[in-house]
């Protein structure tokens, strides 16, 4: 498989707190990667510079062959990834439909009635297409949360970038949110999904990589990740989060 | 004094002068209020959003706009507009047409406020509105466009309402620099034949007439403001026939 994203000696600070210190990774096309870690171990900055919604202090990330800039992230963001963020951020002046018809009618050229039909089977396969007419607010956090990822869906990237989705959800919406992801991973789709929920790690994650204090830990397959890990570090985090 | 008010002669002498005096000056309230409320509308959209754009030169130039002018009065800014300006452009005297001069004096001075109105209702959207956007491709004029001025529109409805109304009352000032406007002409005439009770309650009841719908229009926008949208109704049998 060839790489969909490469990522070479990732920098990242705030002012003077460096937050990624020396990132290196590469996703193949169609892997489900999984990052986790404690809070402040930088793993959503790194998930947001690979669509550049925070500028890297230096280091490159490629994406299925290019380097992405400032210049060209839109450009690559349209082409190449969407994201799914941890507060939904839905357009809430925007109807369910209308969000999902908004980028492929402005951006991609889409037709309207093509984009609707198309945006209805996206909602269909997240099981809300009865709420087309809804707006943002009159959903539960969990529909909100699979709305999103229609969303993402309907512009048909071949990489799916999740933060935390699960993170500001109730607990009984959790599962209705992994369910859709859980289904979502049996597709040719390149997903990278920062997440602590470890049963959907163990689940869909072909990989699975553990950040702290702005460094890649440990990586390896979950097998290996939740049986035999060979970091105190991640050993201590295990312990804490898997009761 | 209510003898005065009350006294038949002198109701009779304001409905002569009525249209040699207030209607003009109506008018001319009129026609300052609405090109003056367009001029504030233009100068408070462009400094509204230089004051929010990343370029910190643009965010200089519209604080040093808003805080001159919210921090000067609106009689001294006018008394310059009608003194001091025109010397700039020759010494012979020259003075600015009197509706120009009102235009000038109530856009510049309200532009400042509706600046501030509309950089607060830019801020007030969360910033998960343009990171969304922008993880879909959206550029800034595209984000601004389609997703974050149209919920801008929502919030700044009732405050601009009041900025409205409050350039309506404040064209009075004109009245300083014979200014023909509405107060203008109710002072002269007033003053005329000491009749100042007729004068200004007339006035009075003129400027209620523009501005009470005002203050019903900015109090109905608030409440819309705060209503929740009600679901679209969507035409089933049109999704079937594009699927």
């Amino acid at each position: 498989m060839p790489d969909m994203v490469k990522v070479e000696n990732l920098k990242k600070n705030f002012g003077d707190l460096e937050v990624l210190k020396d990132i290196s990774l590469t996703v193949k096309e169609g892997e489900k990667l999984v990052i986790i870690g404690p809070s402040g171990s930088g793993k959503s900055t790194f998930i947001r510079c690979i669509n550049y919604l925070e500028e890297p202090t230096s280091g490159s990330v490629t994406i299925a062959g290019t380097k992405v800039t400032k210049k060209n992230h839109l450009e690559m963001a349209k082409k190449y990834s969407s994201m799914v963020f941890q507060q939904f951020n839905l357009y809430p002046h925007l109807t369910v439909l209308e969000n999902l018809t908004l980028a492929p009618m402005k951006l991609q050229g889409i037709s309207k009635a093509e984009a609707r039909s198309n945006a209805m089977n996206c909602l269909e396969r997240v099981g809300l297409k009865e709420k087309a007419g809804n707006y943002p607010v009159q959903l539960s956090g969990g529909q909100q949360q699979r709305v999103a990822i229609a969303r993402a869906l309907c512009t048909k990237q071949p990489l799916i970038l999740f933060d935390e989705p699960t993170s500001a959800l109730d607990p009984e919406m959790v599962q209705e949110v992994l369910n859709v992801m859980v289904e979502l991973a049996k597709e040719n789709i390149t997903m990278i999904c920062v997440t602590h929920e470890m049963g959907f790690a163990k689940q869909v994650a072909d990989r699975v990589i553990f950040m702290d204090g702005g460094y890649i830990l440990e990586e390896g397959t979950p097998q290996h990740f939740f049986e035999n890990p060979e970091h105190e570090r991640t050993k201590a985090f295990l312990s804490k989060i898997l009761h | 004094m209510i003898k005065g008010l009350l006294d038949i002669k002198r109701w009779n002498a304001l409905l002569d002068a009525f249209p040699e005096y207030y209607v003009p000056g109506f008018l001319m309230t009129l026609k300052i209020s609405i090109v003056g409320l367009l001029t504030a509308l233009c100068l408070g959209i462009v400094f509204g959003l230089l004051s929010t754009a990343k370029f910190k030169p643009f965010q200089i130039i519209s604080r040093i706009y808003v805080e001159f002018i919210q921090n000067t009065p609106l009689a001294l800014q006018v008394m310059c507009y009608y003194s001091v300006l025109p010397m700039l452009f020759s010494s012979s005297g020259f003075r600015i047409p009197k509706f120009i001069l009102g235009v000038i004096g109530v856009g510049v001075y309200h532009g400042a406020y509706i600046s501030e109105v509309i950089r607060t209702g830019i801020e007030a959207i969360p910033k998960g509105q343009s990171e969304a956007a922008s993880s879909q491709g959206f550029s800034y004029i595209q984000t601004m466009r389609y997703i974050i001025l149209p919920q801008t529109v929502k919030i700044i409805m009732p405050p601009l309402a009041n900025q409205a109304l409050n350039l309506v009352k404040n064209t009075s000032i004109l009245a300083m620099v014979a200014g023909m406007d509405l107060m203008y002409f109710t002072d002269s005439w007033g003053a005329d034949r000491g009749y100042f009770a007729q004068a200004y309650f007339t006035s009075a009841v003129l400027y209620f007439i523009i501005c009470f719908p005002l203050a019903r229009l900015a109090r109905y926008l608030e409440i819309r403001s705060m209503r929740l949208p009600v679901a679209k109704k969507l035409d089933l049998a049109e999704e079937e026939g594009v699927c």
